[in-house]
């Protein structure tokens, strides 16, 4: 979400090209990587495949070790170390190195068990099942227990309050016996799997946040403000052990201190890199680093308030989506790496993710203008795009937005305002015309797609369209995947047909690892895994 | 010695005045236009096309220059005005008159010096929203307490003069006093500070736009500039360089021109 | 006289910091942004929202919550900050003050070392190539902006010639002397235009002293000039540079916010800015407190000392 502005010539295109290159290499090569120390619990099998093809290995880099620490620089500091209490992207990022859930995320997007060895979903999908993993241990080195899985859940729905959509699923969870817990919904639900990524924290713990213990590769050693966060390898892991020692976060102002911090060797690895910060390290410092090319999987898009005039005018939003020139900001930010959406959901959720949308607004500066001479805005309109100017990848999209709508006769003014501003006015107020943003979720869809309903809470487009309600409505209660899949992908189309926001990309993330290290693996969810970053051996 | 004492003013008017030239050009004609993005020319070194090459975006630096000095040329002439108006009138009033009110402004003044000057900027530009018009605001009010500083004391050193004496005693009305009779006569120190001011507005609108507080994109401003100028120092050190060295002749026009008036004044 | 002017610009100095504080508590109402929907994001629900707002006293009346502040922090409590749960206000500045601190000093010692032969050299040399040459340098040097000067040492000395790590700040407790080094060019970013400033402030103070009447008279009296110089003048001419020289400590000491964020310095001043975005009130007050308490108490020492060391001040009215 973090990025800076972009540059692009015919040499950074070379460069993106050949990182391209690069990193599809990379892909290709490392599912065989390491077949480290099996597990010591027989249970752990189902999973192991999985662990495997998530501990990648570029194909720059030697033979993995153990040992050894790395510094992760990071342009935010952490809102809690409280599993339960974050509420941001960038602090999920890292305390998932700490903590797991019943299940938790792999790099492909799926599921895998966790905390729990295995699970079994009721065929109503009302009730789904738990086994405890056989003798895994927090990280202070005491039994995780059901009490505990019992009271994780239940705290976690507490502290989200009766209203949200956890506590109102959540019916009752029940401990069938010392290895067995059961969570009863209070109606179908065949997605709630993914929210069971939830942290299981020991019940004995009475300060969370301030002493954390989980389950995760890593534990927990320091935490300084404003400075760094450390950890270090869990030595009670029941999974495949960390390769590194340990691990710090570093919270660094701003994106440019941390490039600057990156090139002294300050920190070893530094993510959300502009294409003119990758074409630095492509040309000067090559041998130092290699650059690894993901994706943020966030929904990139101008949003704009349907209730607003002329945008509640559904020609007047397609027309700006003809009249943006969505390849171009691509290729002014990200050099073109970055994947062309066109409606509220992320390529990279392949179950769900509605391809045709993409393609379905070419950019057409004569289209726009029939579109808004049809609706009477023939000779345009004023718009003010209110964007948060801590985020300069959004402030330089804005830019790119108002000269390209130049073209159409719309005459853009661009407000800056601080992120507590924006959160207040635009996100909770709804006092806005457009704004540029983007937009994280977990592996539900509905996490993506349930704020568009009409009466949802966050729906701050204030989009409101009753075949798109029923067919959310449907889609949740649906517990065939097919069907469910099929839903969500005419919720999507539902999306693009009436232009609710113009979407834009889901934006390239480019990695930078110090060429000590290898192994750094993306997420589609939030996510920053350090258990699979291993120092490379002479 | 008296040759060197018009160098100042010269050199710094000379510098003014083509910079300000630069500045009324750019309003009207740029080389190319200071808006226009174009993907094939991005962070261009200089060439004999954009003779200070292009930003990020393809833009031609040369020609945001011409257009963004015009901004900060703007910011800095009305803040100083505000600040000139403004003090002028606190402090003329209270230094001619004295007394309680005077000790309540000066207080007041005190306090609005002593608060860091950016903070206060800040939590203006919090309040009134971001944006070229509410930087001038700010800037604006900012700069009164130092103004009206100025102007009370030259009010306090010729209240007691014989010629205010003597205008008093023929019956010259006050207002007329104050305005027609001592501020002519303090007109110099005036503008010494004026020059110092717009010095001081410079450098706090490249200041707060660095911050990302002050002229809105994409509008350029020097102080813009500058700030996006800052990701691409490795790939693109010109963008910075180029608004840096305006400024910096901005600031060097001005600084000599008072310096000038100051020795004219003691002369 | 002397205790009365002591206790009149002691009320003052209260007065000052009360209104201070007052005046950047109702602007943190106005303003528009919370602190609680800043910290929990885009995320939080409505029961967390207004949790955290009880939690933080939000929905009390106003002058409550200023009194409640005011006497909290006579005693020495600052409160807790909102951005940071369970980080007291005093933790964090006592984290962050050593680092301006030590840039204070040094930029202080390198303004003395360095403007002070320099002004004296200027002042002997009145009209002469040395004063010419310095006189521009420094109208030159005054002319350039801090954060240009940060920008373009930073390529320079940082990226182009290596001679330092941008960025990679050391603390000052875990390694003093590497901290110092790192500090070397944030200083020179303060330092030079305030030694450009002093040496032309010292400059024209010693060459105010050099016109006086006991000047001629020594000299008349055939007394060497250098000897004028050391034994009298500056004595003298000291005196206007020092209250400058307090006005730039309390400057600096205030928090050279563009140069911390420049250089990536963990100062007050960055402190102040991430605080204002982030709304967090008391951290804001807190150190809103500690600079304007800075600057008025240097002024105020400075004004006590002049009374004692210029008798031409000491009024017996």
């Amino acid at each position: 979400m973090k990025k800076k502005r972009i540059l692009f010539c015919a040499l950074a295109l070379l460069v993106s090209v050949a990182l391209g290159a690069c990193g599809q290499g990379s892909k290709s090569s490392d599912t065989q990587a390491t077949e480290s120390a099996s597990s010591e619990n027989g249970s752990a099998t189902d999973t192991e495949n999985a662990d495997a093809s998530t501990k990648p290995d570029t194909s720059s880099d030697g033979t993995p070790t153990t040992g050894g620490s790395v510094v992760l620089g990071m342009t935010q500091d952490l809102v809690s170390l409280d599993p339960h209490e974050t509420t941001d992207a960038g602090t999920r990022s890292v305390v998932f190195n700490m903590y797991e859930g019943l299940v938790k995320a792999t790099s492909d997007g799926d599921l895998e068990p966790a905390v729990a060895s295995s699970y079994v979903i009721s065929e109503d999908a009302t009730c789904y099942t738990f086994t405890l993993r056989d003798g895994i241990l927090f990280s202070d080195g005491t039994a995780v227990t059901v009490e505990d899985i019992q009271y994780s859940i239940e705290r976690y729905a507490q502290i989200q309050g009766e209203t949200s959509s956890f506590a109102k699923a959540v019916d009752s969870v029940v401990i069938d016996d010392e290895n067995t817990v059961s969570i009863y919904l209070t109606e179908a639900n065949s997605e709630f799997l993914a929210q069971l990524t939830v942290a299981i924290i020991p019940a004995s713990n009475a300060t969370p946040a301030g002493n954390p213990i989980g389950t995760g590769p890593f534990r927990y050693v320091s935490y300084s403000v404003g400075q760094n966060l450390i950890l270090e390898r869990n030595e009670y892991y029941w999974g495949d052990a960390a390769y590194l020692d340990q691990v710090e976060f570093k919270f660094i102002a701003d994106t440019e201190t941390a490039f600057t911090q990156l090139l002294a060797g300050t920190i070893d690895i530094l993510n959300y890199l502009t294409t003119s910060q990758v074409q630095t390290l492509e040309t000067q410092y090559a041998e130092q680093f290699h650059v690894v090319e993901g994706s943020m999987h966030l929904v990139h898009a101008l949003y704009l308030n349907n209730a607003c005039e002329p945008l509640s005018d559904v020609r007047v939003r397609q027309a700006l989506c003809y009249a943006i020139n969505r390849d171009e900001i691509n290729q002014f930010l990200f050099g073109g790496a970055s994947e062309i959406i066109g409606s509220h959901m992320i390529p990279a959720l392949t179950t769900w993710y509605e391809e045709s949308t993409a393609s379905m607004y070419t950019y057409d500066v004569e289209k726009a203008k029939e579109l808004l001479t049809e609706a009477g805005y023939g000779n345009g309109f004023d718009l003010t795009i209110t964007v948060p100017g801590s985020y300069s990848q959004h402030v330089d999209t804005a830019q790119i937005i108002a000269s390209e709508l130049e073209a159409v006769g719309i005459n853009v003014t661009i407000q800056e305002v601080e992120w507590s501003s924006w959160l207040t006015d635009v996100y909770h107020n709804r006092d806005y015309e457009a704004t540029v943003i983007s937009f994280d979720g977990d592996l539900n869809p509905s996490d993506w797609l349930a704020r568009y309903k009409s009466d949802a809470s966050n729906n701050f487009f204030n989009y409101s369209s009753e075949e798109y309600d029923s067919l959310l409505e449907q889609a949740l209660a649906a517990i065939d995947t097919n069907e469910k899949a099929d839903l969500y992908k005419q919720m999507q189309i539902n999306l693009a047909e009436h232009a609710v926001a113009v979407y834009i990309e889901d934006p390239a993330d480019f990695v930078a690892v110090s060429a000590d290290y290898g192994g750094y693996v993306f997420y589609p969810t939030s996510a920053w895994d350090m258990s699979t970053v291993y120092p490379i051996s002479e | 010695m008296k040759k060197q004492r018009n160098y100042n003013l010269i050199i710094g008017l000379a510098l003014t005045i083509a910079l300000a030239l630069m500045a009324l050009i750019g309003h009207f004609w740029t080389p190319c236009s200071p808006t226009a993005m174009d993907a094939s020319a991005v962070n261009l070194a200089p060439c004999l096309k954009y003779p200070l090459g292009t930003d990020n975006f393809g833009r031609d630096i040369l020609s945001r220059i011409m257009n963004g000095s015009g901004i900060t040329y703007l910011v800095a002439v009305c803040t100083v005005l505000i600040g000139a108006v403004g003090g002028t009138i606190i402090g003329a009033f209270t230094g001619y008159f004295g007394g309680i009110p005077d000790e309540i402004v000066m207080r007041l003044n005190d306090v609005l010096l002593s608060f860091p000057s950016v903070l206060l900027a800040l939590l203006f530009i919090s309040f009134l929203g971001e944006g070229t018009a509410n930087l001038i605001l700010a800037l604006g009010v900012l700069f009164i307490p130092s103004f009206a500083r100025i102007v009370r004391s030259e009010m306090i050193r010729c209240r007691d003069l014989d010629f205010v004496r003597s205008a008093k005693v023929t019956g010259v009305g006050t207002l007329r006093i104050i305005f027609a009779h001592i501020l002519p006569n303090s007109l110099v120190s005036m503008l010494t500070s004026a020059a110092i001011g717009f010095n001081n507005a410079v450098l706090a609108e490249a200041s707060m736009s660095y911050l990302g507080l002050g002229v809105q994109p994409p509008h350029a401003s020097l102080g813009r500039m500058l700030s996006e100028a800052q990701s691409c120092l490795y790939v693109a050190p010109w963008y910075a360089i180029a608004p840096g060295v305006t400024i910096i002749l901005m600031i060097l026009g001005f600084s000599l021109i008072s310096e000038g008036l100051r020795k004219v004044q003691n002369h | 006289m002397s205790l009365q002017y002591f206790i009149r610009k002691f009320i003052t100095l209260i007065l000052t910091l009360l209104l201070i504080t007052l005046l950047t508590f109702t602007a943190f109402t106005i303003i528009p942004g919370d602190a609680a929907i800043s910290k929990l994001g885009t995320d939080a629900t409505e029961e967390q929202v207004e949790a955290l707002r009880e939690e933080l006293g939000f929905n009390d009346p106003l002058p409550l919550r200023y009194i409640n502040w005011l006497t909290s922090a006579l005693h020495g409590d600052f409160g807790e900050s909102y951005q940071y749960s369970g980080v007291t206000v005093a933790e964090l500045l006592t984290a962050r003050f050593p680092v301006t601190l030590l840039l204070a000093t040094l930029s202080l010692i390198l303004i003395l070392v360095v403007s002070f032969p320099l002004g004296m050299l200027c002042a002997m040399y009145t009209g002469k190539w040395p004063d010419t040459l310095i006189n521009q340098l420094s109208q030159i040097t005054m002319a350039v902006p801090a954060f240009f000067l940060g920008m373009m040492m930073t390529w320079l000395f940082g990226l182009v010639l290596k001679w330092f790590q941008p960025g990679a700040f050391i603390d000052p407790f875990e390694d003093f002397i590497g901290c110092v080094r790192y500090m070397i060019f944030p200083t020179i970013a303060v330092a030079l235009p305030k030694i450009a400033m002093v040496v032309k402030f010292l400059r024209n103070s010693i060459l105010n002293e050099l016109h006086q009447d006991y000047v001629r008279t020594a000299r008349s009296k055939g007394v060497r000039s250098l000897r004028v110089l050391y034994g009298h003048v500056l004595k003298n001419a000291l005196i206007p540079v020092i209250t400058f020289l307090a006005m730039i400590l309390a400057e600096i000491l205030a928090g050279s916010i563009v140069v911390e964020q420049v250089f990536g310095l963990p100062g007050m001043g960055r402190l102040l800015i991430t605080s204002i975005s982030a709304r967090d009130y008391p951290v804001v007050q807190a150190i809103v407190t500690y600079i304007t308490t800075v600057v008025v108490l240097i002024n105020f020492i400075v004004d006590v000392l002049y009374q004692f060391v210029d008798p031409r001040v000491r009024t017996t009215s």
